[in-house]
């Protein structure tokens, strides 16, 4: 793939806040500048850009990169190794898609992607974290699930949502190289989880059409969940009354329960759940419950046990 | 002089190949080429070249126990202490830069997931293991060295099983390097090298027959 230069999306001033200019000063005086320039993300001149200026989440970290957003990913369907991805990903056929929602539902339907496309697009600025430790701040473009659940009306039998992503090997060489997996990735949130506003489908990183290595042409983004939460390149969404079992909820259970939800508290045996690095920044910042949106979201989760529902 | 004259040309093969990565890291973090997420890129990379190099140290006695062939047993030293070099950036690297000397985050990374408990161990292994691979130490030591030295083929078991412990599912390549253990620690079980030793023997009786 051609590599797209950041400064050829947005303006290079709009990834600078001050508080990174503020860090990779204090970068500079540990002697460790030199890494901090080839990130290619410490300002130039005198950094002190307009905060206005500034595009950040709302915490005001600034938004990674369209090329860190599009070339570290991970997609199982295509390779483990995350900076492959993008590369065996690049041929992926989008077009013509469809997706069947369906189950539980009063006006079962399938959607083309213009269908889609007619739901109003927003952007929605959000922190991915992943479970394996690291995050990043991504300009996502897509509607709320919800609004496209309220078409097909879920009867009240329907409690879970179960999504299903595209199973095509010809297409995708890790169905092959990983057969250990319960193929095709599932995953599920409950239908409360589903209505939030939160909850977004997307179609777009950056006002583009999402890239396949990030799920084209729709997927799901839960923004308080574990990155593998937010399924890609979905063709199947239904409405069901038992809680769906995910791919990774069925390869390893101790590791992997339905919720996901990002919690500090609760550790994986692999990955310090308790911090995580920014991607482009030094060192490590401290995860936050519910990924920073806990006014949000935690009242759905207000009588459970979350080390139990991890 | 007369050390540096009886440096055969494998050495000096080692001696150039073991800056090899260190120089191709260097280049890449020059030139940018070190992905979305650079730390994660050189702790891998770094971690990678110091079990290499580890293991290649741990091969060089079976290699001679398999093919009779001694310039290989005056590589164990170079090799080893490059790999404790490499060791070293690598740990650097994980409290330097990963943890940016967050002391708090670092305690709590180090002694809580297990496989840094065991990556630490490797490292605590081979610093006695550098430090005592002079000449010096060594006849200082006696017999005691090679005992101490032989540690070197645990510092190789909990390097493969901090790599095995840390890759997320559906990552293999660590199960490799432990085929690749095991085949270099059998070779130095007694009878296996015995049954080695006797095969070349064994095939020419037979051819002579």
């Amino acid at each position: 793939m051609k590599k797209i230069k950041s400064s050829e999306i947005t303006p290079e001033h709009q990834y600078l806040s001050r508080r990174e200019f503020l860090k990779g000063m204090g970068i500079a005086t540990a002697g460790a500048a030199i890494l901090a320039a080839c990130n290619g993300r410490v300002p130039e001149g005198n950094g002190a850009a307009d905060p206005a200026d500034v595009i950040t989440d709302e915490l005001g970290d600034p938004l990674n990169t369209f090329e860190a957003i599009t070339n570290y990913n991970n997609y199982y369907e295509f390779s483990t190794d995350k900076e492959k991805v993008a590369e065996l990903a690049k041929d992926f056929i989008t077009s013509p898609w469809e997706v069947q929602v369906g189950g539980l539902v009063n006006n079962p339907k399938t959607y083309s992607i213009d269908d889609l496309r007619r739901f109003e697009i927003e952007e929605r600025i959000y922190r991915l974290r992943c479970v394996e430790a690291w995050s990043m701040v991504i300009p996502w473009n897509g509607f709320p699930l919800s609004k496209l659940l309220n078409e097909v009306e879920p009867t009240s039998d329907g409690k879970y949502i179960r999504f299903e992503t595209i199973y095509d090997p010809e297409q995708m060489p890790g169905f092959n190289r990983y057969p250990g997996y319960e193929w095709p990735y599932i995953e599920g949130l409950r239908m409360d989880e589903a209505m939030h506003d939160l909850t977004l489908l997307a179609t777009g990183i950056y006002g583009k059409d999402l890239l396949p290595q990030n799920g084209a042409p729709v997927r799901l983004v839960v923004p308080w969940k574990y990155g593998f939460k937010s399924i890609k390149s979905i063709v199947k969404i239904d409405v069901v009354d038992v809680m769906p079992i995910s791919l990774w909820n069925a390869a390893a259970p101790d590791e992997y329960g339905f919720y996901a939800n990002v919690n500090p508290n609760v550790d994986h045996p692999r990955w310090t759940q308790s911090n995580e690095r920014r991607i482009g920044e030094f060192g490590r910042r401290d995860t936050l419950m519910f990924n920073g949106y806990e006014e949000e979201v935690a009242h759905l989760y207000q009588d459970m046990n979350l080390e139990v529902n991890y | 002089m007369l050390e540096k004259a009886k440096r055969n040309y494998i050495q000096i093969l080692v001696h150039i190949g073991a800056w090899i990565p260190l120089a191709l890291g260097l280049w890449d973090f020059w030139n940018v080429n070190l992905g979305p997420d650079p730390i994660r890129e050189v702790t891998l990379r770094t971690g990678k070249t110091a079990l290499t190099l580890l293991m290649l140290s741990l091969a060089c006695t079976p290699i001679n126990t398999l093919f009779k062939f001694k310039p290989v047993l005056k590589l164990r030293r170079p090799l080893g202490v490059y790999s404790f070099m490499y060791a070293s950036i690598h740990f650097s690297i994980f409290i330097g830069v990963d943890y940016f000397f967050n002391w708090e985050q670092i305690v709590e990374a180090l002694f809580e997931k297990r496989y840094a408990i065991v990556g630490l161990s490797t490292g605590l292994i081979l610093l006695p293991l550098a430090i005592t691979s002079t000449k010096g130490w060594k006849r200082r030591l006696k017999k005691n060295w090679k005992r101490l030295h032989k540690l070197a083929y645990a510092a190789g078991v909990l390097a493969v099983i901090h790599y095995i412990w840390l890759v997320k599912q559906g990552v293999v390549e660590p199960w490799f390097w432990a085929g690749g253990l095991l085949i270099l620690l059998s070779l130095r079980v007694k009878q296996v090298k015995r049954l080695v030793d006797n095969f070349p023997k064994k095939t020419q009786a037979l051819s002579n027959q």
